[in-house]
């Protein structure tokens, strides 16, 4: 990814602009996007990790808000436009993390949990009581895991002095960081609209996706009083007028970042699937408008909401290292001197010598959910070389993409026609390859890479009318590349079998927790 | 034995005395250790520090030796980074140009196409990473003779086959060619390889200005040619694309 990307105005087909923040976990960036759906000036500021013990991580969401808006007017210098010549402005963001502010004013009562904090581990496992982390799964569509923000706002409330008095007295509100920045840019203390949009609330553990509204029974449970809780709102609609530098701007969408990277790869048929290859993978597929219940591990979310159009659903696995495995290969094992050399060390050989290479760093995640399992390299002889081992390093990523493909159409009984991939690992040619081949699918690269800020793009054009509908918004997705199956039915069975039995290798290692 | 050069001695003898271990030298050190005048020890270190054999120490003023010289024995640029770095600027170039981008290297005798961006319109296409393209005929190719001196000896040496009647094979007009393409920064291919196809290339380079590659575009002559030229336009947007991508590489530490 590249921060310097920007090009002038100009050299676009002139105004009018749509402006997307993406309020991201390691920074916010802003990038202006012109009618065809093009770049025409990126802005990005990196905010602080806040480690205050192992598996804690927070940020400071007054800095996050200053650099939004930084950003948002970085953005716009860089393209040489003003605020008039922006229709609307969206917003997608790192979901889960949660913050609670005083609503008269504005300042957080605590750092802002961030998804990956593992504080709440204990409280989920007491709140599961005797029925387990599922407990909550057939309202919610998720199992009691710390990532969600219910069990960080109990956290919060049980942790900072007088909190939960102030918060039942109505002074206290809470956000993910979509309200955050939306009451922030429409006023804040000052009038600013506290609301939230159906992705994100549907990563609360709260929010009821049958009724689509804020479940009593389960705020009751988790200890939450109602009188925190944003108003839930659609992804794409005026929420209400920026103030300030952009008074009158027109904020016209939320989405959490892997639902706008849906949005953006325009998945809006029942079947189509993206998957987002960066440190870790998320994939997502559309299953309509019908949530979906997973006995394979998957949650179910909602993908997107269009004004008062029905909500449509997804079903969503992620793989927690596939990145990382290459940043390892590089860093902890020095086999590679940057990341993209591991295409050119498996390119060297032919197949993978015999090993498998399962990265349960931490686990199996979907759709295992084996915590007692760690890593393994399996399958070796003298013949391995670390050519073959940077070639099961990428199969990895494409092993782990099959099972998550395979528990979705299980769940769904919907036929994947292809995967719309995108993220930093999409360079990589050897794996899209490998992934298309162990699918049997094609998979498909879009020509804009940052779908991410592109979907909240969408949503927010097309809630100001910029865009007319979803059609229009297809006829700008273009393909820029496309990888076709090309091994044989007889060797990817018994590469699938190879690699099964692999991963049933790293289970039970951790012997206490099982 | 030829005659030998006095200073390049003096160079490696000043590289000798700052080789091993986490060695930092001052000026007078070095000056007096090989028993030159300080005028002439500065003049060395000052080149060989302009060349990046050789870093001085912002505090002490003491001289150690540069990251330049871990990276010549290691200095191939990874064909895979250079598509890392391309990515975002060729689907660029795709989408302004609304033609096929390719981004190829010298490979053996040829162009090894490393990158491929379809064309932004619904057709069905296949994705041409790894194919190869003729050195002396296409656009790619005769950017990396123009600008690579191995790719040129490659192209001289081996055979320039008449793909169309327009291709050029004769040694002569191949060099008056490539002078050409050396003079304005960038190459065309007018049916010269494939009847009904032309493509313009303009050359990559890496921080140290050396050609690592070529980027360009290939579409049906009647699209992007007006006449017996290329339109302007494609020709800037590929240049603009090749000089975003040499920028990038700028910037990258091995």
């Amino acid at each position: 990814m590249s921060e310097t990307h920007s090009t002038h105005a100009s050299a676009h087909g002139g105004g009018p602009f749509i402006a997307a923040i993406d309020q991201g976990t390691t920074s916010s960036r802003c990038i202006v996007f012109d009618k065809d759906g093009r770049i025409v000036a990126v802005d990005q500021k990196e905010h602080e990790q806040i480690l205050p013990k192992p598996g804690w991580v927070e940020h400071d969401a007054s800095e996050i808000w200053t650099n939004v808006q930084q950003v948002v007017a970085g953005a716009l210098e860089k393209a040489g436009i003003t605020r008039e010549d922006v229709l609307a402005l969206g917003i997608t963001n790192q979901r889960e993390t949660t913050v609670l502010w005083e609503k008269a004013t504005g300042r957080p009562v605590h750092n802002a949990i961030v998804w990956q904090d593992t504080r709440t581990d204990a409280l989920c496992k007491e709140l599961g009581r005797n029925v387990g982390q599922d407990r909550f799964r057939r309202e919610t569509g998720l199992p009691l895991a710390s990532y969600f923000a219910g069990p960080k706002i109990r956290w919060l409330l049980d942790n900072v002095d007088g909190l939960r008095e102030r918060a039942e007295n109505g002074e206290i509100l809470f956000g993910t960081m979509d309200s955050w920045v939306i009451w922030n840019l429409t006023g804040g203390p000052d009038g600013g609209k506290h609301v939230t949009d159906v992705t994100n609330a549907s990563r609360t553990m709260l929010m009821n996706l049958h009724t689509m509204a804020w479940d009593e029974k389960i705020c009751a449970s988790i200890g939450i009083p109602m009188a925190l809780l944003p108003e839930i709102r659609s992804s794409s609609e005026v929420y209400g007028e920026a103030t300030g530098e952009l008074a009158g701007l027109p904020v016209a969408s939320a989405l959490g970042d892997q639902q706008a990277a849906l949005f953006g790869q325009t998945c809006f048929e029942q079947g189509e699937a993206k998957s987002t290859y960066g440190t870790g993978t998320f994939l997502l597929m559309n299953t309509g408008h019908e949530p979906v219940n997973s006995y394979n591990g998957l949650l179910t979310t909602v993908g997107y909401r269009i004004g008062d159009q029905q909500p449509v659903f997804a079903l969503e696995g992620s793989i927690a290292v596939t990145g990382s495995l290459v940043q390892w290969m590089r860093d902890q094992m020095g086999l590679i001197n940057s990341a993209a050399e591991i295409e050119t060390l498996a390119s060297s050989v032919e197949d993978n010598g015999g090993a498998y290479f399962v990265p349960a760093f931490s686990g199996l995640f979907a759709p295992y959910w084996r915590s007692d399992a760690r890593g393994v390299i399996a399958g070796l002889t003298r013949y391995v070389t670390k050519a073959h081992l940077a070639r099961a390093v990428l199969e990895a990523t494409a092993w782990q993409t099959r099972e998550i493909v395979d528990a979705m159409q299980k769940d769904s009984d919907v036929e994947l026609a292809a995967l719309k991939v995108d993220g930093g690992m999409t360079a990589n040619n050897l794996l899209m390859q490998t992934i298309s081949d162990v699918l049997d699918a094609p998979v498909v690269r879009p020509m804009v890479a940052e779908t991410t800020c592109l979907g909240a793009a969408y949503a927010a054009g097309l809630a100001v009318g910029f865009w007319s509908d979803t059609d229009e918004l297809r006829a700008n997705w273009k393909r820029a590349a496309e990888w076709t199956p090309r091994m044989d039915a007889e060797t990817r069975e018994r590469e699938y079998r190879n690699w099964l039995k692999a991963v049933e290798r790293t289970m039970g290692w951790i012997e206490e927790e099982n | 034995m030829a005659r030998t050069i006095q200073s390049l001695e003096r160079a490696a003898a000043v590289l000798r005395l700052l080789a091993g271990g986490e060695r930092r030298l001052g000026l007078s050190e070095i000056a007096s250790a090989l028993d030159l005048a300080k005028g002439t020890a500065h003049g060395l270190l000052r080149t060989l520090q302009q060349e990046g054999f050789v870093e001085q120490e912002a505090v002490t003023g003491r001289y150690q030796l540069g990251a330049e010289l871990l990276r010549l024995g290691n200095s191939y640029l990874d064909v895979h980074e250079l598509r890392a770095r391309a990515l975002v600027w060729t689907d660029d170039l795709a989408r302004s140009s609304g033609e096929s981008v390719y981004l190829g290297v010298l490979h053996q005798q040829g162009v090894l196409i490393v990158h491929h961006v379809f064309r932004p319109d619904d057709s069905r296409q296949v994705l041409e990473v790894g194919a190869m393209q003729p050195l002396h005929s296409t656009a790619l190719g005769k950017v990396l003779c123009a600008f690579d001196p191995v790719a040129h000896s490659e192209a001289l040496d081996g055979r320039r086959t008449d793909f169309t009647e327009r291709t050029v094979t004769g040694e002569d007009r191949f060099e008056t060619l490539l002078e050409t393409v050396r003079a304005r920064g960038w190459a065309a291919d007018v049916e010269e390889t494939w009847d009904g196809l032309a493509s313009v290339a303009a050359p990559i380079h890496d921080r140290r200005r050396m050609p690592v590659g070529a980027v360009g575009i290939t579409g049906a002559v009647e699209r992007v040619c007006e006449g017996e030229e290329l339109l302007p336009r494609l020709v800037a947007a590929v240049r603009d694309t090749a000089r975003a991508v040499s920028r990038d590489l700028g910037a990258l530490r091995f």
